[in-house]
This record gives C-alpha cells, sequence and structure tokens, in this order.
C-alpha cells in the first residue's frame, strides 16, 4: 500500500443525463478496491473511464501522478476483465493468452513459459489447446483473468467477473481471486452489486447510487458505520428508524430515549437511527426496552429472521432462537448498537 | 426433428426435387448422350460431349470466364469491404437507411441495370458525351474486358458487402475492446481480430459473387458484345443459336463442377466453428 496508483478528481460523464456527478476516488497500489452499488449507478462507467473506452465529460483521470484523460486503451499499463469476458472466439487459449505478449513483440519461448504460469495460476493447467466454447463459464472466466494477468498490468479491473457463475463456484472463485490478488500483488478494482462478494474480498469499498459515491471505507466501517440511509440499507438488512437526537449521546425514537455513542448532532435534530437486525437481542417482554409482538419468523439456515411489531414500526430480528408468531417478546440492544445518522445525506 | 417437423418440411422436398434435381439429373442425361432424350428406345449414350468440351478452343473460354470472374470477386471484395465496414460504424439510426439506398438497386432488374451502363459507357454515351463537350475525344469504353468487369461490379457488390456487414455488425464489440485493452492499436486490433473474425462473410462474398460472375451471360452479352465467348454466352449459344442441347449440357455440368470445387474450397478456409450464419452455405 502507499502510493495513489490512480486518481479521479471530479470526474463527470453526460450521455443523455448524467450518469456520473463529480467522482473523487484515489487507488492505492496493491489495493482491492471495489465500487458497489446498484444496478445502473453507474460503476461500469467508472470503470470504462478507468479503462480508457469512454473519455470523462469533466474531471481529471490520473495514473502514478500523470493526467491519462486523452490516453487511448492500448496505451494504458491496465488490463480488463470484461463482465463477460471476451475472449477471441477465434483463437484457441494458448493464443488468447498470448495475444498480449505477441502484440509486443516477446519472443516464443518466453510467451510459452509465461502462458504456462499464467494457465497454473488459474489452475487449468494442460488447456492450451481446447477451444473457448469447449469451456464452462468458470473456466473462460479464469482464462479472462490470465490473459489480462500475463501482460503484468499495474492495474487490473473487473467488471462483475463471476457474475454469470453459480453460487456455489462463485464463493470458490472469490477466494481464488482474493488469493490471486494477494500473490502477483497487483492493484484490483473490482465491480459488483453484491455487496456479500464486497465486503469479503475487499480493502476499500466504495458504496455508490445514481452517479454520486455515497461512502469510501473498509468493508467494517462500511458495515458498521454506514453514512447515510443508502449504505445502511443496501449493505445488509437494516431497520431505519426515524428518531430525534435530544443531545450529544442521547436520542429518541420508537417512544423511549437511549443512551448512544454519537455526537457532534444540533439539539433536537431530526435524525434515522439504523438498528443492525443481528444486534438486536430477543428477551422476555418484561425485560426488553422496547415491546412487540412477532408477526413473522423465517428459518435462514443459520438463524431465524423475525419480524416484530412494535405498534408504530416493524423491526427485523435475527436470533438462533426461534419465537412463535404471536409471542410477545421484548427486544434489548446496546448503545453501541444504535447508529445515527443525518437525514439530509438520506439520497434515494 | 419430431414428426409434425417433418410433415411440415414435405412440400419443401417435393419443391426441390421437381425444380432443383429434376432438372439437374435432365441436364445430367443430356449431357452423356447424343441428340433426343425423349425416346427411350433410341437413347444413345456417349462422352463425347465432355471430350469436346476439353477442346483447346473451349478449354480457353473457360479459362477466360474464370479469370473475368475472378477479376469481378477481387475487385467486388476490395471495395466491398471498406463499404461493408464503413455501413457498420455508422450510428444505428441511420444505418438501416444507408444499407437501403445501397440495396436499392437490387430491386431492379439486372438486365435493366446492365443496360444502364451500356447508355453510361457507349460511344454516344453520357462519358463520351462529356468528354466531347470538353473537346476531348471519344473513347472506346463499351465492348472490352473492362466494361464487363465493370458491369459485374456493379451488379454483384451489394452480394458482397452484405455477407460481410452482417458478418461485422454481429462482432461482440467487446472484442474489439478487449483487443485494445491488451495493447493492440486500430490497425493491430483490425488485423488481429476485426478481420479474423469477419472471415465467414468474406468467404460467403465471394462465393455469392464469384458464381454469378463466371455463369452469368447477360453481363458478357450486353457489355461485351459479341467479340469473345465466355462460358455463360457458349451456353446460351449452344441452347439457343445451334441447338446443340447435348453439348450445351455438358458445358454445364462442368461449370457446376467448376463452381463446386472452388466453393468446397473456399469452405476450408471457413475458420468461423460455430457456423455463424453469415456464412450462408
Ligand atoms: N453508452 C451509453 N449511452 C447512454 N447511456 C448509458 C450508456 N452507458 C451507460 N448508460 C447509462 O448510464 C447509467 C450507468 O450505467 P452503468 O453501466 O455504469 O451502470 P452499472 O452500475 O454498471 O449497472 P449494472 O450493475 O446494471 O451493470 C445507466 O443509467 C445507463 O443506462
Ligand atoms: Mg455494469
Amino acid at each position: 500500500m502507499g502510493n495513489k496508483i490512480i486518481e479521479l478528481k471530479n470526474i463527470s460523464k453526460d450521455y443523455d443525463v448524467r450518469v456520473l456527478n463529480k467522482i473523487n476516488l484515489y487507488v492505492n497500489e496493491n489495493e482491492f478496491l471495489t465500487l458497489l452499488g446498484p444496478s445502473g449507478c453507474g460503476k461500469t462507467t467508472t470503470l470504462r473511464i478507468l479503462g480508457g473506452f469512454e473519455y470523462p465529460t469533466e474531471g481529471d483521470l490520473f495514473f502514478d501522478g500523470k493526467n491519462i484523460n486523452n490516453v487511448p486503451p492500448y496505451k494504458r499499463q491496465i488490463n480488463t476483465v470484461f463482465q463477460k469476458y471476451a475472449l477471441f472466439p477465434h483463437l484457441n487459449i494458448y493464443e488468447n493468452i498470448a495475444f498480449g505478449l505477441r502484440i509486443k513483440k516477446t519472443g516464443d519461448g518466453i510467451i510459452k513459459e509465461e502462458v504456462k504460469r499464467m494457465l497454473k495460476l488459474v489452475n487449468l493447467e494442460g488447456f492450451e489447446n481446447r477451444e473457448i466454447d469447449s469451456l464452462s463459464g468458470g473456466q473462460q472466466q479464469r482464462i479472462a483473468i490470465a490473459r489480462a494477468l500475463v501482460n503484468k498490468p499495474k492495474v487490473l479491473l473487473l467488471d462483475e467477473p463471476l457474475g454469470a457463475l453459480d453460487l456455489k463456484l462463485r464463493k470458490e472463485m472469490q477466494l481464488e481471486l482474493k488469493h490471486m490478488q494477494r500473490e502477483v500483488g497487483i492493484t484490483f478494482v473490482y465491480v459488483t452489486h453484491d455487496q456479500e462478494e464486497a465486503l469479503t474480498m475487499s480493502d476499500t469499498v466504495v458504496v455508490m447510487n445514481n452517479g454520486e459515491i455515497q461512502q469510501i471505507g473498509t468493508p467494517v466501517d462500511i458495515y458498521n458505520e454506514p453514512e447515510n440511509a443508502f449504505v445502511a440499507d443496501f449493505i445488509g438488512e437494516s431497520n431505519i428508524i426515524d428518531g430525534i437526537m435530544n443531545e450529544d449521546y442521547l436520542v429518541t425514537f420508537l417512544g423511549r430515549t437511549f443512551k448512544c455513542v454519537d455526537y457532534g448532532f444540533p439539539r433536537n435534530e431530526n435524525i434515522h437511527v439504523v438498528l443492525r437486525p443481528e444486534d438486536i437481542v430477543m428477551v422476555p417482554e418484561n425485560e426488553g426496552y422496547i415491546k412487540g409482538t412477532v408477526t413473522s419468523t423465517i428459518f435462514k439456515g443459520v438463524h431465524y429472521e423475525m419480524i416484530v411489531n412494535v405498534g408504530t414500526f416493524e423491526i427485523l430480528v435475527q436470533s438462533t432462537y426461534q419465537s412463535s408468531v404471536d409471542d410477545r417478546v421484548g427486544l434489548k440492544f446496546t448503545p453501541d448498537d444504535i447508529h445515527i445518522m443525518s437525514k439530509e445525506t438520506w439520497s434515494e | 426433428m419430431n414428426k409434425k417437423q417433418k410433415f411440415f418440411a414435405y412440400p419443401y422436398v417435393i419443391w426441390m426435387f421437381i425444380f432443383i434435381v429434376l432438372p439437374i439429373v435432365l441436364v445430367f442425361l443430356y449431357s452423356i448422350t447424343t441428340k433426343e432424350v425423349n425416346n427411350i428406345k433410341t437413347i444413345n449414350f456417349t462422352l463425347n460431349n465432355y471430350k469436346l468440351f476439353f477442346d483447346p478452343l473451349y478449354i480457353g473460354v473457360t479459362i477466360r470466364s474464370i479469370n473475368l470472374a475472378l477479376v469481378s470477386t477481387i475487385l467486388c471484395l476490395v471495395l466491398g469491404y471498406p463499404i461493408a465496414y464503413i455501413i457498420s460504424k455508422i450510428h444505428s439510426k441511420h444505418r438501416n437507411t444507408v444499407l437501403l439506398l445501397f440495396i436499392l438497386p437490387m430491386w431492379m432488374n439486372m438486365l435493366l441495370r446492365t443496360y444502364a451502363w451500356m447508355t453510361i459507357l457507349g460511344n454516344n454515351g453520357i462519358i463520351n458525351n462529356f468528354l466531347n463537350m470538353l473537346g476531348l475525344p471519344s473513347i472506346r469504353l463499351l465492348y472490352n474486358n473492362s466494361s464487363i468487369i465493370i458491369g459485374m461490379v456493379y451488379n454483384f457488390l451489394p452480394f458482397m458487402v452484405l455477407p460481410i456487414y452482417t458478418a461485422l455488425s454481429k462482432m461482440d464489440q467487446h472484442l474489439v475492446e478487449a483487443s485494445h485493452d491488451l495493447g493492440a492499436d486500430n490497425r493491430t486490433t483490425f488485423l488481429k481480430v476485426i478481420l479474423p473474425l469477419s472471415l465467414p462473410g468474406v468467404i460467403s462474398g465471394i462465393i455469392m459473387v464469384f458464381m454469378p460472375a463466371v455463369s452469368s451471360f447477360v453481363i458478357p452479352r450486353l457489355l461485351g458484345g459479341n467479340r469473345s465467348l465466355y462460358i455463360g454466352t457458349l451456353i446460351e449459344n449452344l441452347f439457343l443459336v445451334t441447338g446443340d442441347w447435348n453439348f450445351g449440357s455438358a458445358v454445364a455440368i462442368m461449370m457446376m463442377l467448376i463452381i463446386l470445387v472452388s466453393m468446397s474450397i473456399l469452405n476450408r478456409f471457413d475458420v468461423d466453428k460455430e457456423g455463424s450464419g453469415s456464412n450462408l452455405w
């Protein structure tokens, strides 16, 4: 880590409408950075600007400190793994991987070695002479990665590379990708709309919505300290409750006043309170801060997911203990579990 | 194919038999007999018609026709590829209009289109009139090989452009981006990605142009005058003027063979492994 390898300064992109608005972002060397956001929020567009396939309408793009706004893709030390892989159908695996090296006029002996090394890295040894369409989706995806990595780019861009795979293969490839990134020591800029994928793989997560960055942080930060309701809502399931910040460390919601750890809001400011379902503890009715009736309960494999009606609000609770529908229960949480967000940053 | 679908194919099979297989069988029968074949009792088999075909005179005709067709095909390719490429690059809003403008002349009868060239190239044609107006002497444009080639290129160019255009427009644009991404500039990308991927279209185009070009008789007849024979005009002469149906049939069969052989040679170059449909055969 350390050096900024890529920096976006006030990058905007207009098609018929504005799809990216003043993106400011930097990527450190050897970092695994993920752009996360719902469909259409501008992730691919951002990545295509980095790759050089689109030019920003406004703003500046720096690579290693140099402005590369007008540098065509073939002169950038960046390689891309495309969403649909885009492997060349008229070439076999060997020639697909060798493509970039041949352009650089690398000698045949070195090409042979490098291709072999790459196939080993992506766990497809001996596939040199296979045709592209004889490969499964997961294998094609790994060839696409090998084809990009063989050029030893400084930065690798990956656009939802696991999107087409089934769940099990996706989990395996997530681990493999992360492993490869550590092994080869390359900066990854990764695009996904799968929050779990983003949280498990990344060093840094950039949450986007409507062409704007909502929050940049480590997965833990993003998860525990969402800066606004959009992030809280998008990352995991959350209870977002209207409340009033009475004073520093004191908040009122659902008819009661609680201690909390947040401060710095104006007195009696209207705010949002975020309560994670897994942070809430279900207790007998008389022990809870808030009382309610269970209206639904679903088994989710590791835990039960229950909805508790507390009169003005329905709270989502996750617990390893099951309560039945119509049970009266109490809910408890600690001041640490209460996350306060100001209302202006609500952006949906 | 299930039974029902098979059933639906019957009319086509019958149609094919009556209009394609039967005539070929008849032509073949004529080519290996002497005189009429309508009386089975007097039928007389012979290979003389084929022997005659290998007479230097007719071999010369064949070579001349193939040469002419080759030159026309190459010219169509050289002109057609850039045209197809440009059309495929036009913004999708206007692309169909341009394509339509390009195909429009094909809706007109080929005879008319060729006549049009006679009035352009003729001694009193548009070009010579224009030259005379400028005080220049007339030049002889009609009734030579170039006028035949002009006519062929004009008539058959769309058959080259369309399959190439189809292949190009079907190509995944991400492949071009992937090539740029891997360091290839525009020229290298064209040579290493775009051209090989459009090859099936090119091959279809070559076949579609070469076939009618080698057998055409309208164009050599109208634009070439009667100065030299080509396979097409030879067959026409044998059937309509000399009335030698047997030898005419033999020449026709030989021409079919030539086309078949050249087609199968070309198909060998077909690198398109998924049979992506731009291959018309
Ligand atoms: N070439 C284009 N012309 C016009 N609008 C475009 C173009 N490319 C993208 N857009 C628009 O820009 C917005 C952002 O698109 P983008 O592809 O970046 O979204 P995304 O975050 O990658 O979404 P997804 O998760 O669905 O891939 C969308 O509203 C899209 O319709
Ligand atoms: Mg996308």
